[in-house]
């Protein structure tokens, strides 16, 4: 018995060290973040150190070790963003929420990452909340939707 | 929308007749109305507005004999949501849900035009009707992106309705993989992910070498940050690269394939594996291809998000479940690649171009271009200007074409500074640059590179050193670590130009940066590091005043770098209105109503978020 619903990602792909890192997408991609109990059950299913499993999740930039918060506000530093003011963005997001890029908020309700280019260049700057894409950002636009979300999770709790 | 295929094409002829039969079915649309799905769009909401069209046109009972088709990229992202209809190659721009109705009924229905949707030219001001005459597209040699618009990518048949795997069942049944690999060499393809590399050579060795297991690769890490030229190919046609792969792994004898793609592209990723899906259903496929007693099967990868492992060989570590690490190359991968079996390893452009190579005849291909880089080339045109997106334009196009004819010139009419492409691995090329030729050798002469084809455009805004310090920050971040050069090159680099944008610059630390940046090219262990001096090389040749500025005056010409300025507000221009004081994340502006804003420069952080907001222009820069 796995402690992490992995069975179904590991389907197929048991004892096949070179599947690392498509598994390693897949718990990425359910759970948020690799665990290390996710790291332990990979290495022994797939028959990789843990060392290994470790080396190659700290490696790529796909997987993150940590849980994040509720909406990660990932933010596009790529080329043409850069140059169309992703900085200003960066700052408005992390002067608002009291993070740094890479950093979830005590509320585990914001988290703030980077990346390198989202492939909507010609719409940028761009910034994605849980994946939806804003482009044509600017700080204003940002200071709304961080509000947005603030709220909406506040009425959340307040639901519950 | 993967569908069960109960038939299988066992035969040319029964391609063929496949082929018939869809083409009669779509006979049966008296309009077509085609909807742009790609990534860049559906930011801009497309998917409502496909659902929203769809629903009309049941509603009003057309939906028997107008065909609607969501397709992969146009191109002409600013504009999007796109919609054109057909006959008529009318164009909308912005399209939002709430048009559906009016385009269902005016332009389905009544064969009229709705003005509003239409594209307004930003030069003269009237409105244009059909794509064709728009500027941006008139202007480019769509040889490639043009099908995008052809087909819904997760549709094998429109794919097989505009030809689609006749260059396959050519080569399978015409041509002896040694015929096909002289095509391509005729051809003279080289390759589209940066290097330039000749197709047809690197196909001969990989076939010269000895082994039963072979493998093909299909690029699409796409890792420059700000080109997207490949998530597009892949997202919007993922058979034409299929078909690709299909006839260079049967050139070279190759069993099986593998695309390896960014994760970043969800979309690329879902359309490719739904096209591998059909092309299997189908029997394209598999075992016993078209009869041929050939069998090829494709898998696909995803990326962990790692610039190097775009690189040969760091991409095969990767592809075996490894840390992406470069290896020295002194066996080259066509000999010994992934599990150490000769491998030919092309970038999305690169095989997206062979199908039309081998059904049209190399010389087709090479009568495009210029005379070392033939035929068409997809450029991503980003930054400031304005009409940003995807163009694709014979080799040998001038620069100043793409920038001015097909992209409009500067967005805000502010003068256009310098034009970087090529990535991180690149340069950036002054005005006075612009007549050059957008091929290989040009650009690597002129101390650039063609690269995968990003060009993102830089007004005077833009401060030089501050991009030579971004693309540093970006390889230090990105450098895998293996090899001393790189590692340490970059990093002490990196200190220099920060020294150099915070003023602590020295003259003589000028020189030392060249210094530098030749012994990392020289010495790297793989190309990142071999090309990361590039962007510092490159701005220090024809920006060198910029970098001098910095130094000697304590100034940032441009008014960018942080520590050599303030921010101010001038009294006269303030209007009170209070928006920097509430966008400030660092409460550094001071002012009751009614009152002249100011500037606590104890507090300030220069992010330059009050300048950007004020409606005014009141803030200004020192
Ligand atoms: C650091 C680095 C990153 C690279 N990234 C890519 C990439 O993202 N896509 C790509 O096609 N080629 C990339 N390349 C080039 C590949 O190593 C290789 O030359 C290319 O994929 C071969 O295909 P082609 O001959 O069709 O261009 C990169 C090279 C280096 C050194
Ligand atoms: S540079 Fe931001 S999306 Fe490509």
């Amino acid at each position: 018995m796995l402690p992490l619903r992995l069975d179904s990602i590991l389907e197929g792909r048991r004892s096949q060290p070179h599947q690392l890192i498509e598994v390693l997408q897949d718990v990425q991609e359910q759970e948020g973040y690799i665990s290390e109990e996710a790291m332990r059950a990979i290495s022994n299913e797939l028959g990789v150190p843990p060392m290994e499993v470790y080396r190659v999740a700290s490696f790529y930039k796909a997987f993150s070790m940590q849980p994040r918060g509720k909406n990660v506000i990932t933010m596009c530093m790529g080329t043409a963003c850069h140059v169309r003011g992703a900085k200003l963005l960066l700052s408005q997001a992390t002067g608002l929420l009291g993070v740094n890029s890479g950093e979830t908020t005590d509320d585990g309700l914001f988290s703030i990452e980077q990346v390198n280019c989202l492939g909507t260049c010609a719409l940028g700057p761009v910034v994605t909340e849980n994946g939806a894409c804003h482009h044509h950002m600017n700080p204003s636009k940002l200071r709304k939707l961080i509000k947005s979300i603030r709220r909406a999770g506040m009425e959340e709790t307040s639901d519950e | 929308m993967s569908r069960d295929f109960t038939i299988k094409i066992k035969t040319v002829s029964e391609l063929e007749a496949f082929r018939k039969r869809i083409l009669n079915d779509l006979k049966k649309a008296r309009v077509v109305l085609t909807l742009c799905g790609g990534t860049g769009c559906q930011a801009s909401r497309s998917e409502a507005v496909s659902t929203a069209v769809k629903d009309e046109l049941i509603k009003q009972g057309m939906d028997e004999n107008v065909h609607v088709r969501v397709t992969g990229c146009h191109g002409f992202c600013e504009q999007g949501p796109l919609c054109v209809i057909e006959p008529g190659n009318t164009l909308y721009c912005n399209v939002l849900p709430d048009d559906a109705r009016e385009i269902v009924t005016k332009t389905v229905r009544d064969g009229e035009v709705v003005e509003r949707l239409l594209y307004t030219d930003p030069v003269s001001g009237k409105t244009i009707q059909t794509e064709s005459e728009i500027p941006f597209y008139r202007a480019q040699d769509r040889q490639l992106l043009a099908q995008n618009r052809q087909v819904d990518p997760c549709s094998i048949e429109d794919y097989i309705a505009i030809g689609g795997y006749s260059a396959l069942a050519k080569t399978l049944f015409e041509m002896a993989p040694k015929a096909v690999i002289r095509e391509i060499e005729a051809s003279c393809l080289r390759g589209r992910g940066g290097g330039g590399f000749p197709t047809g050579l690197k196909w001969a060795k990989c076939r010269e070498a000895p082994s039963d297991e072979k493998y093909v690769i299909c690029n699409a890490d796409e890792g420059d940050p700000g080109a997207y030229m490949d998530r597009c190919v892949l997202e919007g046609n993922p058979h034409l690269v299929l078909e690709g792969m299909m006839i260079g792994a049967w050139a070279i004898g190759a069993r099986e394939g593998i695309i390896y793609v960014r994760n970043e592209y969800p979309l690329a990723v879902k359309h490719t594996r739904i096209a591998v899906q059909q092309a299997r259903d189908l029997g394209l496929l598999g075992e016993d291809i078209l009869g041929s007693s050939w069998s090829f099967d494709v898998e696909i990868s995803r990326g962990g998000g790692a610039f190097v492992c775009g690189e040969s060989t760091a991409l095969m570590a990767s592809l075996e479940g490894k840390v992406g690490e470069p290896r020295p190359k002194d066996v080259h991968t066509v000999v010994d690649g992934l599990w150490h079996k000769p491998t030919t390893l092309n970038n999305v452009e690169t095989w997206a171009n062979v199908p039309s190579i081998i059904l049209n005849g190399s010389a087709r291909f090479a009568s495009k271009g210029s005379n070392g880089s033939k035929g068409t080339k997809i450029f991503a045109l980003t930054g400031h200007i304005k009409s940003t997106g995807l163009v694709e334009v014979a080799m040998g196009t001038p620069i100043s074409k793409v920038l001015f004819d097909i992209g409009g010139g500067p967005a805000n009419g502010i003068p256009i500074k310098a034009v970087q492409t090529g990535g991180p691995s690149g340069g950036c090329l002054p005005a006075d640059k612009f007549y050059l030729p957008l091929d290989f050798d040009a650009l690597a002469e002129a101390g650039s590179m063609m690269g995968s084809g990003g060009m993102v455009v830089m007004d005077e805004g833009t401060c030089m050193v501050d991009v030579a310090k971004y693309f540093l920050t970006f390889l230090q971040d990105e450098s895998c670590g293996k090899c001393v050069p790189c590692r340490l090159g970059i990093d002490r680099m990196l200190e220099i130009i920060t020294d150099i944008t915070e003023g602590r610059g020295k003259s003589q630390q000028i020189s030392l940066l060249e210094e530098l940046g030749h012994t990392i090219s020289q010495t790297a262990l793989c190309g990142l590091g071999k090309t990361a001096a590039n962007p510092v090389l490159s701005t220090l040749r024809y920006f060198r005043d910029e970098y001098e500025a910095h130094i000697s005056k304590e100034e940032c010409p441009a008014g960018v770098c942080e520590a050599l300025i303030t921010y101010e507000i001038d009294p006269e221009k303030c209007t009170y209105c209070g928006v920097c004081k509430l966008a400030c994340p660092y409460e550094a502006i001071m002012g009751a109503k009614e009152e002249v804003h100011t500037i606590d420069l104890q507090l300030c952080q220069k992010c330059g978020i009050c300048r950007s907001e004020c409606k005014f222009e009141a803030v200004q820069i020192n």
